[in-house]
């Protein structure tokens, strides 16, 4: 793995209590569609379109789970941050 | 015929209305049910169909914005789950993926949605988690919602039902179930939902057999499959054999002919052999059911239960809708009297917009006159209603889940401020309005002659008395065996507190399940209860049953039941004084047709 594509994904560990659940799921959404290009949640080698509540549901992420967030183009960057940041936070719940 | 090709199966699920039906079945579509139908959209006509889609979405998401924007600021916190509906409407894999699958197969909308859903909620499904599992509802809603825009409300129309069927749903909400016309269904059966669901109650006051809770009813029956309803022992047989139709319809024609017998006097009063009347009452929970207390000779209502106008809904009913439904029952009641039971919202029935979700234990938690005294507002609205309704009729006031004498001091000084604002406003009520409290709690049975002091009725809810004083949750599958009614300690807590009545001159009611089985009246008697409350269709079995009994005999009776030790040697003892008895009024104890006649719902008391 070089460094551009380090740059470009994040392994985060989910805090809050309840895990990846609806509501949660919905805070990375609002924050995805401001992105230009596609952004991932991978799990377990399982990859979901983070723009996708449903998507993202479908990874089953309980609280403790380790998450890699991928972004694919830099431009990007911002909104890999602000998610890195909201699920780190535990989504302020 | 073709009900002999497959083979007979029996479905158990919970009997919430009384009486056997056979006919054919007609599902009713939710997802998953044929009819959505599906055809062929030109390439040129491709554009136009996605267009109908999009508006369809559109319109299903303006609407549920309208929800949101109109729900007062303080619930907002309580409605994110609606914003997680609006989020959905527009993602990838439902919205876009349905028109992806229009644009690949060159199909109609419906058909698409569907068949994306079906995927969807497949993906879920098979998922361990339970809270995972439990959002592939929110995705059928939301789907649901587009569904109906798409195909202009057809869907659920079940008030088009042309033939007489049996109606086979997974659920049916409020909404649809007040569709129902009586001489469009013969029965009904749904895979979710118990007693004290909307459907049960609707059914009830309809006379229409049913069975809820089959889990997977939809799933085994199909369109014009021939199914028996046994709605008195909760049971469903799809394709049954020869030998069981000749067996049911026999079954059916002595149900009907008993109830004709029993009904025939049951305008008349409920008196005993030795010249004692008893009140028989009403146990109610909507307004319509009043229609069916007074078919069925009901002396007035012992317990109008009020939740149901708080559930299904986003905010709590202003006063002014309260006081509408409290009146209208009141005023088609009088002279009649009629016992409102304040707010008892626990956990099962839960309000999404005022109950904590993660209280452990609800049923010991914040519920009944808990919950009003720690929100006054709320309390202060519903006493004003009822107060209002009082000047129309005669009204009682009931508090549920008192366990100290504290709460019943509180909720009475609440509504003497009530009735005082009232005063002042100059509005109409009745200023004698009795007051009563719910012994459901063990510490308020024991503490029943401190109680006395302060109020006019008790009225003994004995669901819940014997569920916290054996310690058994009845649903429980485990020990639900341990539930009973007779046993020793149950009786010697109604004991007391009768005693406790009749020496205080205050009425003691039973509004529990118990006061509509034939068997425990001998006992009622004997203990010197004279009010008994319970669901409409109980009360024609319960009065004739009363006129073959002698309280003066059930008096002497009752002290050998006070030794007993158990409840088979009470059991014994009560067979053997009173089996004849019970035997003519066509009350069979064991199994058969007869059984569970009184089939009602009591679970929330």
């Amino acid at each position: 793995m070089n460094d551009s594509e380090n740059e470009l994904s994040r392994r985060v560990i989910i805090a809050n209590e309840l895990g990846l659940h609806a509501r949660s799921a919905s805070k990375i959404v609002k924050l995805v569609q401001n992105a230009k290009f596609n952004v991932w949640i991978i799990k377990d080698g399982k990859k979901a379109d983070a723009s996708s509540i449903i998507d993202i549901l479908t990874l089953a992420s309980p609280k403790g789970s380790t998450i890699t967030v991928k972004i694919d183009d830099r431009s990007d960057l911002e909104i890999l941050n602000n998610l890195v940041q909201l699920i780190e936070n535990g989504f302020g719940e | 015929m073709d009900h002999t090709d497959e083979k007979e199966v029996r479905l158990k699920g919970i009997n919430v209305s009384p009486g056997i039906c056979i006919g054919k079945a007609y599902l009713v579509g939710k997802e998953g049910v044929d009819v959505v139908n599906k055809y062929y959209i030109s390439q040129d006509n491709l554009q136009n169909e996605i267009k109908r889609f999009k508006s369809a979405v559109k319109r299903a998401k303006d609407k549920l914005q309208e929800i949101i924007e109109t729900t007062p600021e303080e619930l907002r916190q309580h409605i994110h789950i609606l914003e997680t509906h609006k989020v959905l409407y527009k993602d990838k894999m439902l919205y876009g993926r349905t028109i992806e699958t229009m644009e690949k197969e060159l199909v109609n909308a419906e058909w698409a949605l569907k068949q994306v859903v079906s995927n969807v909620k497949r993906m879920f499904d098979n998922m361990t988690d339970p809270y995972l599992q439990g959002r592939a509802a929110d995705i059928v809603q939301v789907s649901e919602s587009i569904m109906q825009n798409l195909m202009g409300a057809k869907a659920l129309d079940i008030g088009a039902i042309r033939k007489r069927v049996i109606l086979v749903a997974s659920d049916l909400s409020p909404a649809e179930t007040s569709q129902i016309q009586l001489e469009k269904i013969k029965g009904l059966i749904t895979d979710l939902g118990g007693k004290t669901s909307h459907t049960g109650i609707i059914a009830r006051s309809l006379e229409i057999p049913a069975v809820l809770g089959l889990e997977r009813a939809t799933h085994l029956i199909k369109n014009d499959d021939i199914v028996i309803v046994d709605g008195t022992a909760g049971c469903v047989i799809v394709h049954p054999t020869d030998q069981t139709l000749v067996e049911f319809e026999e079954r059916q024609s002595n149900y009907e002919r008993y109830k004709a017998v029993i009904s025939r006097h049951s305008h008349l009063p409920a008196e005993t052999v030795d010249g004692i009347k008893l009140e028989v009452l009403a146990n109610i929970e909507l307004p319509e059911e009043v229609v069916s207390v007074i078919n069925y000779g009901g002396d007035g209502i012992g317990l109008y239960r009020t939740e149901f106008q708080y559930l299904s809904r986003l905010q709590f009913p202003d006063e002014h809708e309260l006081f509408d439904n409290y009146k209208d029952v009141v005023e088609v009641m009088a002279p009649r009297s009629v016992t409102i039971r304040t707010l008892d919202i626990s956990g099962e029935k839960g309000l999404s917009y005022a109950s904590d979700p993660d209280e452990k234990n609800p049923v010991l938690g914040l519920r009944g006159i808990r919950y009003c005294l720690k929100n006054p507002d709320v309390f202060k609205t519903q006493l004003r209603a009822i107060l209002r309704a009082s000047a129309y009729g005669r009204v009682r006031i009931l508090f549920p889940m008192i366990s100290r004498h504290e709460e019943v001091l509180a909720a009475k000084k609440l509504l003497a401020n009530t009735a005082d604002s009232l005063d002042k406003e100059g509005i109409d009520f009745d200023d004698n309005i009795e007051v009563g409290i719910m012994i459901e709690v063990p510490s308020a049975a024991i503490m029943a002659d401190v109680m006395a002091k302060d109020i006019d009725f008790f009225s003994i809810g004995t669901n819940d008395l014997i569920q916290y004083s054996l310690a058994v949750d009845r649903v429980n599958r485990q020990v639900s065996h341990l539930y009973q009614s007779l046993n020793p300690a149950i009786i010697r807590m109604i004991k007391h507190v009768a005693d406790v009545a009749k020496n205080n001159n205050v009425e003691a009611c039973i509004c529990g399940e118990m006061a509509s089985d034939p068997m425990n009246l001998p006992i009622l008697l004997g203990l010197g209860i004279d009010r008994l409350s319970m669901n409409p269709q109980s009360i024609p079995i319960i009065k004739k049953t009363i006129r073959s009994l002698n309280v003066k005999d059930t008096g002497l009776f009752i002290t050998d039941i006070l030794k007993e030790t158990s409840e088979t040697g009470v059991m014994k003892i009560l067979m053997g004084a009173y089996g004849n008895i019970l035997q003519d009024t066509g009350y069979k104890h064991d199994k058969g047709v007869l059984t569970n006649l009184s089939t009602g719902g009591e679970n929330s008391i």
